[in-house]
């Protein structure tokens, strides 16, 4: 089992380098845009697969955890503290050298929070908001739970649409880039962003945290924890009867979740320079959950490659003008006819020699 | 606020509160017959209303809603035999989130048929401007045309669901499925039935709201969202109580704006679906013994 999960994970990891240079022989370099952004697309996917697979919960309002993150460290990094500078909170911030001066466009004296604090504040408060909702929210079943996370997730989307400090319809521009490390080798700091020449960086960057997180999310489901969420699924009771806090793991699971989300929304938000509201709308969320969907619920890699995968195409624009009635006609067709997930129909044979963890 | 003011609140609310009842009831009524939770309800609303103005330019107003009604009760049909009926006990999960797929597909064939813009059919009696006085209160005919129908619609259910064979048939498959099988009910046909009825009252929702509301492809989320808060704020199944309760939401949404900015009227009306799912699930009316027998 161990050695199986290990040599998927390696073989992700070749896969990345693979890419990459597939697309430095086809000279097709600008791919790397789009699969940085389905990476980041990816890691919210696979902890949305843990919660709704493993954990049996299904949650319509990710993209909202998504753009708490996104927008807090949008807002967090390019919102003037200047006129507040006198202020506790940001004084506290000052003197844990947490600020950093800069100038706007316009050339103006500009002070915001850095990156890495900025960031690290909005995945706490994702995960914080996950945590308060999360406990009432998890003791809902069914249809209760869909619609108390349809209406989170346009709570989120409604609030950010009326905040002038986010925005409005604008969504927050100009979000500098995040220094993750300083020049420490002498090949250059690591930089989330959007620049040309940080494109093969960013890319490595990307899929380097997904790796991470799936790696973390395999550990997590064959450990106790994740026996006790996979019973949990079949029977919520029968957990219960045999010991399984059941409340406890559903919360864990679901801030772990939101949390993953948070962690994409911010880097992409770096990546992209910019976050505006569409990304907290009900149809980003509803798209999280067709991409579990498909991968199958309880198949990890399914969700990890069909979510990269499909989001790539996305965002390569292959559906055009169909896209969002392309992943409706997903979520039915995969509901009606491969409730397991497509990887489950065929490739049943062949996905159960090669991946682990997959119930398929 | 002055006491003029004070009915104005109360006439806008109560029009809205009558708009999100029969939402409300469309979902009843499927979730009667089959335990299902159609999330695509508020797309028969907005198929309803576009669908009526696209044949406003052909025939009257008053045979084009006969017709939008009637095309949305067999997209209703299509939907439930295309999707749902050959489906052997599908599980909760499964059953939510064909509806979503169900309502993007709505969605977005709307928006390839219609565009985004924001149609609206002309006002049944007078124009925007036309009102009538009650004492020193202004009210729009339009609204006298909507808390008829949503009235007029109550008064044809129940007399539909106590005293034909058909409306008999189908309460019988709502209290016990298997029981009324052996009674030699078709269910199945019961289920589609409910889908039929249930887009047909959605439609006819969708046609007098429109003047009032405006229709736009996209439109229908944020109205069955807030006719699911009814529907479970009277307790699900439970249509009386679901005007009850959609006039309560109507109204508390209309005062609301007397103490937060326009932009947040939405989302206080989660807000409440929210406290209500966390306080109080089985619905204000509802029964809490009644609640846990359902299937959840």
């Amino acid at each position: 089992m161990r050695t199986r999960k290990n040599f998927s994970l390696a073989a992700l990891c070749l896969a990345t380098v693979g890419l990459h240079l597939l697309t430095v022989a086809t000279g097709t370099q600008f791919y790397l845009t789009q699969l940085t952004m389905a990476a980041y697309y990816g890691l919210v996917v696979i902890g949305l697969g843990v919660l709704m697979g493993y954990a049996g919960q299904i949650s319509i309002g990710h993209a909202g955890f998504f753009a708490i993150g996104g927008y807090l460290a949008a807002a967090l990094t390019t919102r003037n503290l200047l006129p507040f500078q006198d202020a506790p909170p940001v004084r506290i911030l000052d003197s844990l050298g947490l600020l950093v001066s800069g100038q706007d466009i316009y050339g103006e004296a500009l002070l915001t929070v850095t990156p890495w604090a900025a960031g690290g504040l909005a995945v706490a408060a994702a995960a914080l908001v996950a945590l308060v909702i999360g406990v009432p929210v998890l003791k809902l079943k069914g249809h209760y739970l869909a619609m108390a996370t349809l209406g989170f997730g346009t709570i989120v989307y409604r609030l950010l649409l009326a905040s002038p400090y986010f925005g409005e319809a604008d969504g927050i521009a100009e979000v500098p880039a995040f220094v993750l490390l300083p020049d420490l080798a002498g090949f250059g700091p690591v930089v989330v962003s959007g620049g040309a020449d940080h494109r093969v960086l960013n890319f490595y960057v990307a899929w380097g945290t997904l790796i991470l997180g799936m790696a973390l999310l395999l550990n997590l489901i064959g450990s106790r924890v994740g026996r006790a969420l996979r019973s949990l699924h079949s029977s919520e009771e029968a957990a219960e009867a045999s010991g399984i806090a059941t409340a406890g793991c559903k919360l864990q699971v679901f801030v772990l979740s939101a949390v993953y989300a948070a962690v994409a929304g911010v880097l992409l938000t770096h990546f992209n320079g910019g976050i505006g509201p569409s990304e907290a709308s009900v149809m980003k969320s509803v798209r999280y959950v067709a991409l579990v969907a498909v991968g199958g619920m309880t198949n990890l890699w399914g969700t990890l490659i069909m979510g990269v995968g499909l989001t790539f195409l996305s965002l390569r624009g292959v559906f055009g003008a169909h896209d969002d009635m392309v992943f409706g006609v997903i979520l039915i067709a995969v509901m009606l006819f491969a409730p397991q997930g497509i990887l489950s129909l065929r490739l049943k044979e062949l996905a159960r020699r090669l991946v682990p963890g997959g119930r398929a | 606020m002055s006491l003029d003011l004070f009915f104005q609140y109360l006439f806008a609310g109560l029009t809205y509160g009558a708009i999100y009842a029969i939402v409300a009831i469309g979902f009843n009524i499927i979730y009667n017959t089959t335990g299902i939770i159609n999330f695509a309800q508020g797309e028969f609303v907005m198929l309803g209303g576009m669908i009526s103005i696209s044949l406003m330019e052909f025939i009257p107003l008053g045979y084009a809603i006969a017709a939008a009604v009637l095309v949305t009760m067999g997209i209703g049909a299509v939907i439930e035999i295309l999707f749902i009926r050959w489906l052997e006990s599908p599980s909760v999960l499964r059953m939510i989130i064909i509806t979503i797929g169900i309502s993007i597909l709505l969605r977005e064939s709307a928006l390839h048929i219609w565009g985004e813009s924001i149609r609206s059919l002309p006002y049944f009696y007078g124009n925007e401007i036309t009102t009538f006085n009650l004492g020193s209160v202004h009210i729009s005919p339009q609204v006298v045309w909507v808390i008829a129908a949503c009235a007029v619609m109550m008064a044809g259910l129940s007399l539909f669901f106590k005293s034909t064979p058909i409306g008999r048939e189908m309460r019988a498959c709502a209290a016990n499925r298997t029981a009324a099988l052996l009674c030699g009910i078709n269910t199945r046909n019961m289920v589609t039935l409910s889908f039929m009825l249930s887009a047909g009252i959605g439609a006819l929702a969708g046609c007098v709201m429109s003047p009032i509301t405006y229709t736009q492809y996209d439109s229908g989320a944020s109205l069955a969202i807030k006719g699911f808060t009814v529907a479970i704020l009277g307790g699900l199944g439970n249509s009386l109580a679901a005007v009850a309760a959609g006039v309560l939401l109507g109204i508390i949404e209309a005062f609301s704006v007397t103490v937060v900015p326009l932009a947040f009227q939405d989302a206080i009306a989660i807000a409440i679906l929210l406290l209500i799912l966390f306080v109080k699930p089985h619905g204000i009316f509802g029964s809490s013994e009644a609640a846990r027998l359902k299937d959840f």
